[in-house]
């Protein structure tokens, strides 16, 4: 089939501004995105910079915008991305300086990895043969294991577009393998560095990163596993988990939720600063005749929302 | 000038086992590596790592097999280390975070594969090579092991006699630098790319190989390349031995279970050179699909397949558009591992002083004329560290040799001229594609003196053209123009290697199958080659094999 692939490009030694070049193809159906990348590379343009490495999705090395989101060269089939006019357009990934092409900066990437304590640690010394565990709690981090450090979910992620302190999915997911280790000794500790500013409670939820990634890893889903275990080993003491727990409170009391009431639960009773700095929002809303009841009356039905809260209370 | 007690060219497996052997020594260790760590090719390995580990098993058991799994080029005090150091070496992967798949009791779960009496392979799932990898990298940050990523060896620096350091580019920027160190251990991994199609990634190229060989480090037994019995037709993508070792059939165009006829007790589970023999022969004779044969899953199970083989699945769909749980795979032998490598002894010693190698890229010798699966990934942890606490003793008895910023120029002068090449039309692209079918055509699973001298001929053709090669891009950041030309040059000597070699051994053993020489000669060929570098080629010289208790025997399965 014909292609053409818009690639953006950038040579930083050429002193321009990164421009787009067109190469169109004649290539077999099955090829993938990196077929004809390195068809290109191989036959056209030899300056085309990209890294590759395996081929075959295990690498994590070919991670590159392929129609505005980001993918693996070598997993992406062209016929799967081809536009009607046969187009495909290729970007470097987002959230990431761009070196050259579609080579990135992935520097800040793995200091981020390397944030989060990305080792074992047992606790006292190693027994004399393998630690005896369920083979389900193996095949559990197995599925996380198989995060590939392909850097698509950072790239996409929303809140790292915004706050580059964030520790963003790729970090999380890797801690997540640790805390859900039954052979790691230190799991609390990580919890409590977890829950910290960058940490899990700032991510929101957005799903771009369980979309993008190529391996199944749904860095977000172990986000939101992590948010549980800290608040089930009490660290609830940050805006994410009190926020949380302050709308499962009304939810439960009332059947819906108490939107006066969930802010400044959230930002804390005494947090005086983060008070203050509701005031405009809370005018606004005034202005505009969207604030809520001061009266936070139950919902009918009230009545069967709290049975089942307490229910699943029991259960836990 | 840049500089260390121990420099390691390679960050998969057996380079990082290396790595964190020489820091636990309390040397000054680092690493260079043209990807960083977790790109490199041992992340592949689907299928597991050996280790008698079973309370019936022993590690006599596993020589014995990993002997008779060799045609008994291996040599046997290697093999001996091998499989005796295995457990110790798993148990501490596991120890160290390795999540390997588990039996009811919580103790490591073994699968069987090829050419093994027992099964004793761990595995994590299908993706045991990249999570072994991960977990050492994961030991290097905890270290704090340097790691220069993204820098390509250039070559070896050699002062009387010595190595003692290497020139390298930083790919980002495209300098070149001189690092000195006492000791330089290769773990370059293989070099399946100097075959077409292959089931190693673009990054496989053999550089180390070649570097060793052109600083004077002879190579042993190149002719011996492993073809597996299952990769995809188009891309050469692997599918596990896992798959078999679970249960998976290989049926021909008449749905025949064909391996009775040539491993009446072993069938699928036969040693691979074996099983790639009978499939090529089922398709040569006519009973193949689409020059393929059938590797059927289907009466495994969608949960066994989906827990234990879910990569397969993916790779299956992605690369050959079959759902492995409805139809069975089309699959057919390809190139798949060097059993040679650069000559080294049981502490990864090469011949050449201050030069160690370990890993795919080395030949201790263990897997001899043919590796059994599960055995690379155990030779990259077992050697891995060997070669790391040999060098790290070794550096500790020599002084730091001077190394003159000379061989930074030559390399410099070489890159300049490399550029400096008019347009012929000669591109490296284009001779890689001619080398690489050349030797699958040539130098493959059945082999003839004609073939092979047909082979021989053309490399050296290729060799000749290769100087006239021209690099259309002449800037310096991320050139991989540049170095794909570069890359060409290691396998062109290895290509040149691997075809004499071939040529020149004329009896069948393991993966080496002459036509012309269909038996095995144990009186006149049970030894193993040397190919030393000269200007006009390779000159071959024979050594003896170690033999400890197992005597050659007939080989069947
Ligand atoms: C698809 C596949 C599946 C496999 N499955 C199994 C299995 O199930 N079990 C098993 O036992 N074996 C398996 N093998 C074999 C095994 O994976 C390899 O032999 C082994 O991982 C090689 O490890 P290594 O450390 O020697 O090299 P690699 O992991 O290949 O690492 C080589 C390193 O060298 C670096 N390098 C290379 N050239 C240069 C240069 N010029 N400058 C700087 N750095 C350089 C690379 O960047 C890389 O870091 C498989 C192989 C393949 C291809
Ligand atoms: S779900 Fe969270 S971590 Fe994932 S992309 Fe969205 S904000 Fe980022
Ligand atoms: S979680 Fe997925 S997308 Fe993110 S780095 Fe890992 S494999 Fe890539």
């Amino acid at each position: 089939m014909q292609v053409s692939f818009k690639v953006r490009r950038f040579d930083p030694e050429a002193g321009k501004p990164p421009y787009y070049d067109q190469y169109t193809l004649d290539v077999p159906d099955y090829f993938t995105v990196l077929d004809a990348l390195l068809q290109v590379r191989d036959e056209v343009d030899g300056s085309l910079a990209l890294r590759c490495s395996c081929r075959s999705a295990i690498c994590g090395s070919c991670a590159m915008h392929i129609n505005g989101h980001a993918h693996l060269a070598c997993k992406s089939r062209i016929q799967n991305f081809a536009s009607k006019t046969g187009e495909i357009v290729v970007e470097p990934m987002g959230n990431m300086p761009v070196i050259k092409d579609l080579v990135v900066e992935m520097k800040p990437f793995w200091s981020k990895v390397q944030a989060v304590t990305p080792w074992l640690i047992p606790e006292g010394p190693p027994p004399q043969r393998e630690y005896v565990v369920p083979n389900s709690a193996m095949l559990e981090l197995a599925g996380v294991m198989n995060c590939i450090m392909c850097g698509c979910c950072v790239s996409d992620c929303t809140v790292l577009t915004v706050d580059k302190s964030f520790l963003a999915p790729a970090a999380l997911a890797k801690a997540y393998r640790f805390v859900a280790d039954p052979r790691d000794g230190v799991s609390e500790e990580r919890l409590r560095e977890l829950s910290k500013r960058s940490g899990i409670w700032d991510c929101t939820r957005c799903f771009e990163c369980v979309q993008q990634c190529p391996k199944n890893v749904a860095p977000m889903e172990r986000i939101l596993a992590l948010r549980a275990k800290a608040m089930e080993v009490g660290f609830t003491n940050n805006i994410g988990s009190r926020h949380s727990e302050s709308i499962a409170r009304s939810v439960k009391h009332s059947g819906w939720l108490d939107e006066l009431r969930v802010p400044i639960e959230s930002a804390g009773l005494f947090n005086i600063k983060a008070l203050i700095g509701y005031i405009p929002v809370g005018f606004r809303a005034l202005v505009k005749g969207k604030v809520p009841p001061i009266i936070h009356r139950p919902r009918p039905g009230a009545d069967s929302v709290k049975r089942i809260f307490e229910k699943l209370e029991v259960r836990k | 000038m840049l500089q260390h007690d121990v420099l390691i060219i390679g960050a998969g497996l057996a380079g990082m086992r290396a790595a964190y052997e020489a820091k636990k020594k309390n040397v000054d260790v680092a690493i260079i590596s043209k990807v960083h760590p977790v790109r490199s090719h041992s992340a592949a390995a689907q299928g597991g790592i050996n280790a008698a580990l079973g309370e019936n098993d022993s590690w006599e058991n596993h020589s014995f097999d990993t002997v008779k799994g060799s045609d008994y080029l291996g040599d046997q005090d290697a093999v001996e280390t091998l499989c005796r150091e295995a457990p110790a070496d798993i148990i501490e992967l596991e120890n160290m975070g390795v999540a390997f798949n588990r039996r009811e009791d919580g103790k490591l779960a073994q699968r069987p594969f090829g050419g093994a009496g027992f099964a004793r392979t761990c595995f994590v799932s299908d993706i045991t090579g990249q999570v072994i990898l991960h977990v050492m990298y994961e030991q290097l940050l905890k270290m704090g092991v340097q790691v220069y990523e993204e820098w390509f060896c250039l070559s070896l620096i050699v002062e009387n006699g010595v190595c003692c350091g290497v020139v390298a580019m930083d790919m980002l920027t495209g300098k070149l630098e001189a690092i000195r160190s006492k000791a330089v251990i290769m773990a370059t991994g293989g070099l399946g790319r100097v075959y077409h199609p292959t089931t190693n990634g673009l990054i496989c190229t053999g550089d180390g190989m070649s570097l060793a060989y052109r600083a004077g480090s002879p190579l042993m037994d190149m002719e011996f390349v492993q073809f597996h019995p299952t990769t995809l037709k188009t891309s050469g993508v692997l599918i596990t031995e896992g798959a078999r070792g679970e249960g998976g059939y290989l049926v021909n165009a008449k749905g025949e279970r064909f391996m009775g006829r040539y491993a009446p007790q072993r069938m699928e589970l036969a040693a691979r050179d074996v099983v790639s023999r009978g499939e090529q022969t089922e398709i040569d004779e006519g009973r193949g699909v689409d020059e393929c044969i059938l590797l059927d899953l289907r009466h495994l199970g969608k949960e066994l397949i989906m827990q234990k083989l879910g990569q397969i699945r993916e790779l299956a769909l992605d690369y050959a558009d079959i759902d492995a749980l409805k139809e069975p795979i089309p699959v057919r032998p390809g190139m798949h591992y060097q059993m040679g490598g650069v000559k080294t002894d049981a502490q990864g010693k090469a011949p050449l002083p201050g030069l160690f190698a370990a890993g795919e890229c080395a030949c201790v010798s263990v897997h001899g004329a043919n590796r059994l699966g599960g055995n690379s990934l155990l030779e990259t942890v077992v050697f891995g560290r060997r070669a790391g606490a040999g060098a790290a003793d070794y550096v500790n008895d020599v002084p730091a040799t001077a190394v003159s910023e000379s061989a930074v120029a030559e390399e410099e002068k070489r890159i300049k001229s490399l550029f400096a090449r008019e347009d012929r039309g000669e591109t490296a692209a284009k001779l890689r594609l001619e080398m690489g079918t050349t030797m699958k055509a040539n130098v493959g699973i059945f082999r003839t003196r004609e073939n092979l001298a047909k082979a021989v001929d053309k490399i050296k053709e290729l060799k000749e053209r290769y100087k006239g090669v021209h690099i259309q891009h002449k800037g310096r950041v991320f050139n991989t123009n540049l170095l794909a030309a570069i890359e060409l040059g290691f396998m062109l000597d290895l290509a040149e290697v691997i075809s004499t070699g071939a040529l020149a051994r004329q009896e069948s053993r393991g993966a080496h199958s002459r036509m012309d020489f269909p038996q095995r000669d144990d009186n006149n060929w049970l030894k193993h080659t040397l190919a030393f570098c000269t200007a006009d080629g390779p000159r071959l010289e024979y050594r003896p094999v170690t033999i400890t208790r197992w005597q050659p025997e007939r080989r069947t399965y």
